[in-house]
């Protein structure tokens, strides 16, 4: 075969670049650790397909899976996707403790290969893990919440997962074929331009990151006009959940938040693809640009991660509190704040790279200020908590956690939102250990509280809460291990993403921190374990009122599993807080004086399209298999005007009278199943009524 | 006496699914997305003027050269009547309602579109053979970042104008097709509004 045939199908793909074989070739450690991964994702999908083969799972997983609208569906789909996700994130997050254990004058990793292993892990961590987790609960949570049907446009709703997946699936195939980028999560230029990694890495980043970033933008569309238009009559804005509010915020910021890292992208795949000059060394490009414009994005994201957080912290501990939400419109003010002063920020995380002393100072100014709205947010959680009745369920000890950690990572905040002392901590690991203390019980233990507290909504049946408290002690005691060390090893000076160091004074603390990626994977087996008996024992702590928590808001007055329409009929809302009026007075459980036929969206391919596709666009363009890309894009946008063309074909509506019948059925199993009280809460004996106990104070 | 039922927290009301309105559902969906388009252009256009230095022309064509305002000036006139004209197209569906009268002037639209379109990929065409490639410098790498993207935008709205003049064609105006013309229109104007950003920022301010 010539080479030019080669080159014109394979573009630049060649033996070498095949990452599985790369031990053969060089054995070392280094090398065995590399291929050794690209095997782990080889074999992960080959035993996937081979169970869904075996169970007979390809049909179901198709039919109820991939070509569902059901947002409920797809947000199951994003959290899958995230946990697979977090396995690998983490698990390089330990190698990365390992290496640093080991790193005085060596360590056993080359740098290259450890410099791909922080960009991987901040890349995957922030865009395919939290992300899709929060995404996914949005999904599931909000539509019900407000007493909707499903999200304002379901369609594109599959196709922003479909993108999502197809930039997870592209992070993924670069661990087989080919490097990643070694230029961190942030991807700065110059040093990301072909005359400093000509190779594919940074190509790689650059489309994961903009199939996905366009995917979260559509997402965020969705939801705002899903919350603007989509509440049951009676849901006043101030009568929203603060889960929804958060998500609100969260969606306002992924709309004007995420143009600017695909503008930043984009331009920098002019550079390396076209010979532009937008951030290059050379010929007029300005790198100062890309710092703006990364940052405009990358600062309100951090609070795209911590807000749809801070509010399952607020359902949480409200409903754990057995109290209503203290100063709930001040927390709506706050996060709206939050949301607001997001934007005016950025330029704190370059601090140092040359601009006025005065511009600093007033960056500086706004960045204290928003510790302001964040600390109203930790009384009102605090107030809520005062004189409750309060219960210490998994999600309650993530959430204390949080409120203790993240304050001492807020402390930190302020401090390096100090000009002066920044220039003295920036780029150490001190930082580093700022933003996991802020990420990791900020958004992290949010989300874990999030999945254990909804879980029995969508699957019916509780987690187990013994390995779950396993799980929260080994996540608290790892991330403690893990980060506290490194704000001391950064005062000291040790600069963040070296892979090796020669101070030994620096070498205690980060065994110390070693230890404490051990208790980050036992946190993660033990998450694994939990899954597995929850899942053995579900006939035992079935969920068949739909409220196993006595919890406050709307999700929790339909059945568990939900049906796909959601509610029998559209509630009307009177109150904040509606079921736990409605309880209090005795009425939670209501037969609708009469029911419609409810029509919902009908199935569409495509998600499968975009995610499969936009794989194949990725790959192509990374590569230079032109052909790939460009059949790729045109299958992807012949779909999308035929679907415009066509429209939904096949529609579903669902009789009145099988609501009818579902609905009364379910009636008669809540009153026949014996209320229990709190005491009982996490007993084989909850199966989800609870019985009148906190909720009478609602009502009045 | 008078006894004042309050309901309790929430009511269970039946018919009440309200089918509320799905054009104005889908058009708030399209302003969002026009916010966000809006964004990417606001970026572009600073890091257009970022780039109006000597060191980003670096030492290659600086816009006094290269901008002429009898060319601008045309593509202006085409894009500004054919704002005009789509505005007539959308007064006859909502006044006159004669499907050919609103085919016509999306008809003069989509013309005066293919004419903008044709003008930009001559000037671009006379700029490239003069070595005003954006590989030259930074100031016409922005150039060619700011409004090609533009142009890939008009090009957009031109086959969304070609498939609304098929269904229209095809299905007579329907609800559903008014509601896209709704959308298209909106999005028409918008790239108008930012080409007048363009046509004063980078041509008069470049030749001033």
């Amino acid at each position: 075969m010539s080479h030019g045939f080669w080159s014109l199908v394979f573009g630049r793909v060649d033996v070498e670049s095949l990452d599985f074989l790369k031990a053969f070739f060089h054995p070392g450690l280094n090398d065995i650790i590399l291929s050794g991964a690209a095997w782990v994702v080889i074999f992960g999908a080959a035993v996937a397909a081979a169970l869904l083969t075996r169970f007979r799972l390809w049909g179901p997983m198709w039919s109820k899976w991939l070509i569902s609208v059901d947002h409920k569906r797809i947000g199951v789909m994003y959290i899958v996707l995230a946990l697979i996700m977090l396995v690998r994130g983490a698990l390089e997050g330990v190698v990365m403790r390992a290496q640093q254990s080991d790193g005085l004058h060596g360590g056993f990793l080359s740098a290259d290969h450890f410099a791909q292993l922080f960009s991987t892990h901040g890349t995957i961590m922030i865009f395919f893990m939290a992300m899709p987790f929060l995404t996914g609960l949005i999904n599931i949570v909000v539509p019900l919440q407000i007493g909707a049907r499903d999200v304002s446009f379901p369609m594109l709703n599959s196709l922003s997962l479909g993108l999502t997946v197809s930039g997870a699936m592209l992070v993924m195939i670069s661990l087989v074929i080919g490097d990643f980028s070694t230029g961190g999560w942030s991807a700065y230029p110059p040093y990301t331009e072909p005359n400093f990694q000509p190779g594919v890495g940074p190509d790689y980043w650059i489309w994961a990151v903009t199939l996905a970033g366009l995917g979260s933008t559509l997402t965020g569309i969705n939801f705002v006009v899903t919350i603007f238009r989509e509440r049951a009559p009676g849901m006043s804005f101030l009568r929203m959940p603060i889960f929804t509010w958060n998500a609100l915020c969260t969606s306002l910021l992924l709309v004007f938040a995420m143009p600017p890292l695909t503008v930043a992208a984009l331009m920098l795949a002019a550079d390396r693809y076209l010979g532009f000059h937008f951030f290059t060394n050379a010929l007029g490009g300005n790198m100062m640009n890309y710092a703006n414009l990364f940052w405009q994005f990358g600062h309100p994201e951090v609070y795209i991660l911590v807000l749809p957080s801070f509010g399952i912290y607020g359902e949480v501990i409200s409903t754990y509190s057995g109290k209503r939400l203290y100063g709930y419109v001040t927390l709506v003010i706050a996060t709206m704040a939050i949301g607001f002063l997001s934007f005016g920020v950025w330029l704190h995380h370059f601090f140092t790279m040359g601009q006025d002393a005065d511009v600093n100072a007033i960056f500086g100014i706004a960045t204290m200020v928003i510790g302001i709205p964040t600390g109203v947010k930790v009384y009102d959680w605090m107030a809520t908590m005062f004189r409750g009745r309060i219960r210490f369920s998994v999600p309650m000890v993530y959430a204390l956690a949080f409120m203790v950690l993240f304050v001492l990572g807020g402390l930190t905040g302020i401090l390096l939102a100090n000009p002066p002392v920044d220039f003295q901590v920036h780029n150490t690991l001190f930082l580093v250990a700022h933003f996991h203390n802020m990420l990791i019980p900020g958004t992290l233990f949010g989300l874990f509280a999030g999945y254990t507290y909804w879980f029995p909504k969508v699957f019916g049946f509780r987690l187990n809460d013994r390995w779950g408290y396993i799980a929260a002690f080994n996540w608290i005691v790892g991330f403690v291990l893990s980060f506290m060390p490194l704000y001391v090893v950064g005062l000291m000076g040790m600069t963040r993403r070296a892979v090796s160091y020669t101070n030994p004074a620096f070498e205690p603390w980060l065994h110390v921190a070693g230890v404490g990626a051990i208790f980050i994977t036992a946190a993660l087996v033990s998450m694994c374990v939990q899954l597995y008996v929850s899942i053995r024992d579900r006939e035992l702590t079935r969920d068949i009122g739909g409220d196993p928590w006595d919890a406050r808001t709307l999700e929790w007055a339909t059945p568990s599993p939900v049906p796909a329409y959601n509610f029998p009929v559209i509630p009307h809302i009177h109150a904040l807080d509606a079921f736990a009026v409605a309880k209090g007075a005795g009425l939670g459980y209501q037969e609708p004086v009469s029911y419609s036929d409810i029509h919902l969206p009908g199935d569409t391919y495509i998600g499968v399209i975009t995610a499969v596709f936009g794989t194949a666009l990725g790959v192509g363009l990374v590569w230079y298999m032109w052909w790939l890309a460009w059949l790729a894009f045109a299958v992807i946008a012949v779909s999308l005007i035929a679907r415009a063309v066509l429209g939904d074909r096949h529609p579903v509506t669902i009789p009145a009278a099988e609501i009818k019948r579902k609905y009364r059925a379910w009636l008669e199993v809540v009153r026949a199943t014996a209320p229990v009280t709190r005491a009982l809460e996490w007993d084989y004996r909850n199966h989800g009524v609870a019985a009148a106990e906190y909720t009478k104070e609602a009502a009045e | 006496m008078n006894i004042v039922v309050r309901p309790h927290g929430l009511t269970w009301v039946a018919g009440h699914d309200h089918d509320h309105d799905r054009v104005a559902t889908t058009l708030s969906g399209f302003w969002l997305f026009m916010m966000s388009d809006l964004i990417i252009f606001g970026l572009m256009f600073a890091t257009y003027v970022t780039m109006l230095t000597p060191e980003s022309f670096a030492g290659g064509p600086t816009p006094k050269e290269l901008f002429e305002l009898p060319g601008a000036a045309m593509e202006t006139a085409a894009l500004l009547t054919s704002t005009f004209t789509f505005g007539m197209a959308s007064l006859a569906i909502k006044y006159d309602r004669r499907l050919s009268k609103v085919m016509l002037w999306l008809l003069v639209t989509l013309a005066l579109g293919v004419v903008f379109l044709a003008l930009e990929a001559r000037e671009f065409t006379y700029m490239l053979a003069e070595g005003a490639v954006p590989q030259r410098s930074g100031f016409l790498s922005a150039f060619f970042g700011l409004v090609p993207l533009h142009g890939a935008h008009v090009t957009a709205g031109v086959i969304w104008l070609v498939m609304m003049l098929i269904q229209l064609n095809r299905t007579g105006l329907t609800g559903p097709a008014s509601s896209r013309i709704a959308r298209l229109a909106l999005f028409w104007h918008f790239l108008d509004l930012i080409w007048v950003g363009i046509f004063s920022v980078v041509y008069l301010g470049g030749i001033a």
